[in-house]
């Protein structure tokens, strides 16, 4: 990345589009942590919250990955990396919720955490690619 | 690399068993039901009857016996009692108000809706009345209104006990009546916050100065945190006079119907165990009701079989734990039971309980949705569940109706069964 931001340069990604990434990165890292501390608690709301937080961050990666998808075919332009994490979060993401529809600590247990930790990985890296791609530089 | 291949064989294993889930016929009903392994599946088998018409049908019921529907056009019916003039009372509502607490509770919500009839509940008690004993009620009145999602009723010497979702009420009943005004006298309140499970099943003892009110979990089990599950999955003893009660028995996670067994006089249940242990676990049951007896639940099921999604988990509590008398199959959601008195209708069924089975979500083949005969003998279950009245399923996989309170009339020798989907009372006598 170059260290200031060239004249003429515009963003890789739409504003918008880098909101709707921007939920996965925060959320699934969120729900991590609710799951680490019922974990530890035994106490069934963290759960509950856990849950939440990976059908919102399951919403906002679909959205993200739909956007990426119609960034790639309409101008052909990068993000095949970009739309490869999202997927793949989705997936474990969706996963991952039905994990959380368990009762009790069956909602989380070891596979619950393995999931979640895997989530947690895989929207930092999406967030990485998605905000340290290159835009165009305008002449 | 190795915790994602563990975590792939972790997902593979529970999709797999769902893939593949063709489990053997069990033996899951009686004294010593086969108890399979748990079974976690991601997302839990699951299927619901849609609901359609009989259109003009009915029932159907073994040779000799005739049923016919006595009321229809209740609004959800639940639970009767035969009053000593032979009046019939119907109690109708639908309560809990559970609130939501993660995406499964809305997503479930939704899909056990399918299986509904969409009625509001009657909040009401419905008197059905026949005058000339020809089996045709022609008297179909409201008897107590403005109730809250009744469902236990019983009768002690002139005073009608009410079991609402919240409190126990008792009115003053005088023979022939055909309506009762007035909000009725609070014996006690019941436990009621928030009513995840909301039946308040009531019966009175043979002596008749005792009432039995059984209370459901707060949960499946215990999800909803322990601190909402006090005084929950429990019968109470009532002294009905003062209001007074003491906690009878316990760890009994949905008591939905009481009834006193007349050859013994003790408390009998059928009690409706938890979901999302597989297709086969666990059986719902029909037992004696110990006093201080402790049946398992959250912590374990037919008496040590722990159940891992509870936690903390408590070994003492285990250890306490008894089996139920009688498994009536899993997820068959019994939630009437009644005792033949006075040689019952002869022949094969002159000792016995029938029990209605209104059937549950979590199998892809259906149990329950019928009523069941289970013969008796010297106050103890001596034979395998028959069926009794079946046809609520149609040919097309649709459920016409689901049974819910059953209760003999031992006056005009007839069976009642409520049906909540249709919201009909059926009636089936011996064959003239």
């Amino acid at each position: 990345m170059p260290a200031a931001f060239p004249r003429g340069a515009t963003t890789a990604l739409h504003p918008i589009h880098s909101i709707l990434i921007a939920f996965p990165v925060a959320l699934f890292p969120g729900a991590l942590a609710a799951d680490v501390t019922y974990l530890n608690s035994s106490e069934i709301q963290w759960s509950n919250f856990a849950a939440w937080l990976i059908a919102g961050a399951l919403v906002f990666t679909g959205l993200s990955l739909a956007w990426t998808l119609v960034r790639i075919a309409m101008r052909r332009a990068g993000g095949r990396w970009l739309a490869a994490m999202l997927a793949g979060l989705f997936v474990f993401g969706l996963v991952n919720a039905f994990q959380h529809s368990h009762d009790g600590w069956s909602s989380v247990g070891t596979t619950g955490l393995a999931l979640s930790l895997i989530s947690t990985v895989l929207a930092l890296a999406a967030g990485w690619i998605a905000y340290t791609m290159p835009g165009k530089v305008r002449p | 690399m190795t915790m994602l291949r563990h975590t792939m064989l972790a997902l593979a294993a529970p999709l797999a068993l769902t893939a593949c889930g063709k489990a053997p016929d069990l033996d899951q009903t009686g004294a010593r039901p086969q108890l399979p392994e748990q079974k976690e599946t991601l997302l839990p088998p699951m299927k619901i009857a849609r609901p359609a018409g009989w259109n003009g049908a009915a029932p159907s019921v073994p040779q000799g016996f005739t049923i016919t529907p006595i009321a229809t056009g209740l609004k959800v019916p639940r639970q009767m009692l035969v009053l000593p003039n032979g009046d019939v009372l119907v109690s109708e509502g639908l309560g809990g108000s559970a609130p939501k607490l993660r995406p499964k509770d809305v997503i479930a919500g939704y899909i056990k809706s399918l299986g509904k009839s969409g009625t509001k509940g009657g909040d009401r008690v419905t008197l059905l009345r026949d005058r000339d004993g020809d089996g045709k009620y022609e008297l179909q009145t409201e008897f107590i209104g403005g109730l809250n999602a009744p469902y236990g009723l019983a009768l002690i010497n002139g005073d009608l006990y009410v079991a609402n979702q919240d409190a126990l009420l008792r009115f003053s009943y005088r023979d022939g009546a055909t309506r009762i005004d007035g909000p009725g006298e609070v014996v006690t309140k019941l436990p009621a916050n928030p009513n995840h499970h909301w039946t308040k099943s009531l019966t009175a003892s043979a002596d008749g100065t005792r009432l039995y009110v059984g209370i459901g979990s707060n949960s499946n089990i215990g999800e909803r945190g322990m601190a909402l599950e006090e005084e929950r999955a429990v019968v109470w003893e009532i002294d009905g006079e003062s209001g007074a009660h003491r906690t009878y028995a316990s760890g009994i996670r949905n008591p939905t119907a009481l009834a006193i067994n007349p050859a013994t006089q003790a408390l009998w249940a059928v009690v409706n165990e938890r979901d999302e242990l597989g297709a086969d676990l666990v059986p719902d049951y029909m037992t004696s009701v110990k006093p201080g007896a402790f049946y398992g639940w959250p912590y374990s099921y037919y008496g040590n079989h722990v159940d891992p999604r509870v936690h903390p988990q408590k070994p003492e509590m285990v250890r306490k734990a008894i089996a139920p008398d009688y498994a009536l199959g899993s997820h068959v959601a019994a939630l009437g039971l009644t005792f033949l008195t006075g040689g019952g209708f002869g022949g094969n069924y002159a000792d016995g309980a029938f029990v209605g089975e209104h059937g549950s979500w979590n199998r892809r083949q259906l149990a329950g949705y019928k009523v069941v005969w289970i013969p008796f003998t010297n106050g103890r279950p001596s034979g395998k569940p028959r069926d009794f009245v079946t046809g609520f399923i149609g040919p097309d996989g649709k459920a016409r109706g689901r049974p819910v309170g059953v209760t003999y009339d031992p006056v005009r020798r007839a069976l009642l069964v409520a049906d909540d989907l249709s919201n009909t009372v059926w009636r089936i006598t011996p064959a003239r």
